[in-house]
């Protein structure tokens, strides 16, 4: 819009003071982890990095963060193979045929996920999966897969069909035409649900609380258990920490968007 | 593209791998622990009575609509003051606009848990302030309440209220505002007259996508309810691995499925749903 109609004062004041209320009290745990004071509080007598010292050298933080970690990777990878083979094939064949498999994609999105969590409790306990690395990787990517298959569909939805039709003709069989044809093409869209995949494995934490119990303990359990029982400085450093690194994928997933759109 | 006839068997094989991940690792232990619902402790509809009978379960009930409602409403009427600054700033502030939905959207639900909880609490970083600067004398009873869930609730929403809405009036034609303008219509009855009703889809759009979230949220209720405020959510896991009352919670889980899809179903013939989806990402 070229600036001809601007909104009135009432509705630019209620923007503004939304826009606040989105983002100030998400900031305000920047100064409460820089805290000089053994309690949740404001610095007094300067700012001090301990609570950051205090995490980056716990064994037990340290551990779920490598934890939670390996899950989302695993899980991601899961999520992402799946979920673009699933989008193409979707994609190709015709939008009636592929109906049913388009609304059971939805699913994930659409259940809360705590029908889903006593749904696995009950479920992989016969199968030995609770509490085990398999058991979670498992959850978390096949709730993933939706996350996967909205992006490269929207990849593809701008992609020539003709050309994989072209490829064919040439007598590429479906294996090379995946490879060299279309694959390159929707890279930038795979990344993207890569990264929604895995931001959705990092911070899960309702199935965890089901599924998981000793030996997994991811880092949002760990959250969980310090947020209900000590509420300490070394929390807001925690939420310091994992808010810079939601802000780095985000950027990473923007430049490469930018990048792809010329 | 139909010059080159139907897709081969190969096409279909490439979705078979997240159908059947979703149809075992989904789909079944979800219906299987539905079914619980009816067997458990013993076969009929002995747990669904309980919505009949029961005042607790009516009370969750009860509880749990409130709260989506309010929440619903403050989310909508927030998000559309975001949506439509959005929508009417220059191509420079939009960016930062933007930029202000989708930074609380993908940051951790358990970290603006905390954040609420460091600020409201007792001791909380506003009660403090307020006492400092003589305006109370006790601590107002900011979270773990009611009050308190709203207040994350609507936080957590905002942003998925925004992107429906933004996604609809971004298709209002600019020059209809400035004709309305130029006709002689006043700021009110531009928005009321033209911009509010065209932007009206993106509005339910938003408002099913935030109900539907709502009604089975677990973390932030969790936490800023302090345990005393129970949603359905929390009941459910209550019942399930503090009661073990399977019969019980997979009942209300049940009820909580039936009611999304209901609302869901009601609503696909106004709006678009896969467009509510498509625009999360």
């Amino acid at each position: 819009m070229d600036g001809t109609y601007r909104p009135g004062p009432f509705g630019r004041s209620l923007a503004w003071v939304t826009a606040l209320y989105l983002v100030l009290p998400i900031l305000i745990v920047i100064p409460v982890a820089l805290t000089d004071q053994r309690y949740l509080s404001l610095p007094q007598d300067g700012i001090s990095f301990r609570h950051f010292e205090t995490v980056l050298t716990s064994p037990e933080w340290l551990g779920s963060i490598w934890q939670s970690f390996t899950i989302a990777v695993a899980a991601t990878v899961l999520s992402v193979s799946a979920g673009t083979l699933c989008a193409i094939g979707c994609w190709r064949i015709s939008r009636r045929a592929t109906e049913l498999v388009r609304v059971l994609m939805l699913l994930p999105l659409i259940i809360p996920s705590i029908v889903y969590a006593i749904g696995l409790y009950r479920y992989f306990g016969p199968l030995g999966l609770l509490d085990r690395f398999a058991g979670v990787v498992i959850a978390h990517g096949v709730t993933g897969i939706p996350y996967v298959v909205i992006t490269v569909s929207t990849a593809l939805a701008s992609f020539d069909p003709r050309l994989e039709q072209a490829a064919r003709g040439m007598g590429a069989s479906l294996s090379q035409t995946l490879r060299w044809v279309i694959l390159p093409r929707i890279a930038p869209g795979i990344f993207s649900g890569a990264i929604f995949a895995f931001i959705h494995s990092w911070d899960e934490l309702v199935m965890v609380l089901f599924i998981a119990s000793r030996d997994v303990f991811t880092l949002p359990r760990r959250i969980w258990d310090g947020i209900n029982e000590n509420l300490d400085p070394a929390m807001a450093a925690v939420a310091v920490l994992l808010i810079l690194f939601t802000l780095a994928l985000l950027m990473a997933d923007r430049a490469l968007r930018r990048r792809s759109e010329g | 593209m139909s010059s080159v006839g139907r897709p081969g068997i190969g096409w279909w094989l490439l979705i078979l791998p997240a159908f059947a991940l979703l149809l075992v690792f989904y789909i079944a232990p979800i219906v299987q622990v539905l079914t619980i619902s009816v067997t458990e402790p013993s076969l009929g509809f002995g747990n669904y009575q309980r919505i009949l009978t029961s005042s607790a379960v009516q009370r969750v009930i009860m509880t749990t609509l409130r709260i989506c409602l309010i929440t619903t409403v403050l989310a909508l009427l927030l998000g559309y003051a975001i949506a439509y600054a959005i929508t009417l700033a220059s191509p420079r502030a939009r960016g930062w606009w933007v930029l202000a939905v989708l930074v609380p959207l993908w940051i951790s639900v358990l970290v603006r848990a905390f954040a609420w909880v460091t600020l409201l609490r007792r001791q909380g970083l506003i009660n403090n302030t307020l006492i400092e600067a003589g305006v109370i004398t006790d601590p107002l009873p900011l979270v773990w309440n009611e009050f308190g869930i709203v207040v994350g609730m609507v936080h957590y929403m905002v942003p998925f209220a925004v992107l429906p809405m933004l996604s609809s009036m971004r298709e209002i034609d600019p020059r209809l505002l400035a004709a309305a303008r130029g006709l002689g219509a006043s700021r009110g009855e531009v928005f009321r007259h033209v911009f509010l009703p065209l932007s009206l889809p993106g509005v339910i759009a938003a408002a099913v996508l935030v109900f539907i979230f709502t009604l089975g949220f677990y973390i932030t209720p969790a936490i800023l309810g302090g345990g005393k405020t129970l949603m359905v959510a929390e009941w459910i896991s209550l019942q399930i691995l503090d009661l073990i009352r399977w019969g019980l919670g997979t009942m209300m889980a049940t009820v909580l499925v039936l009611a999304i899809l209901v609302t869901l179903a009601v609503f696909s013939r106004v709006v678009d749903l896969r467009r509510i989806f498509g625009a999360g990402a």
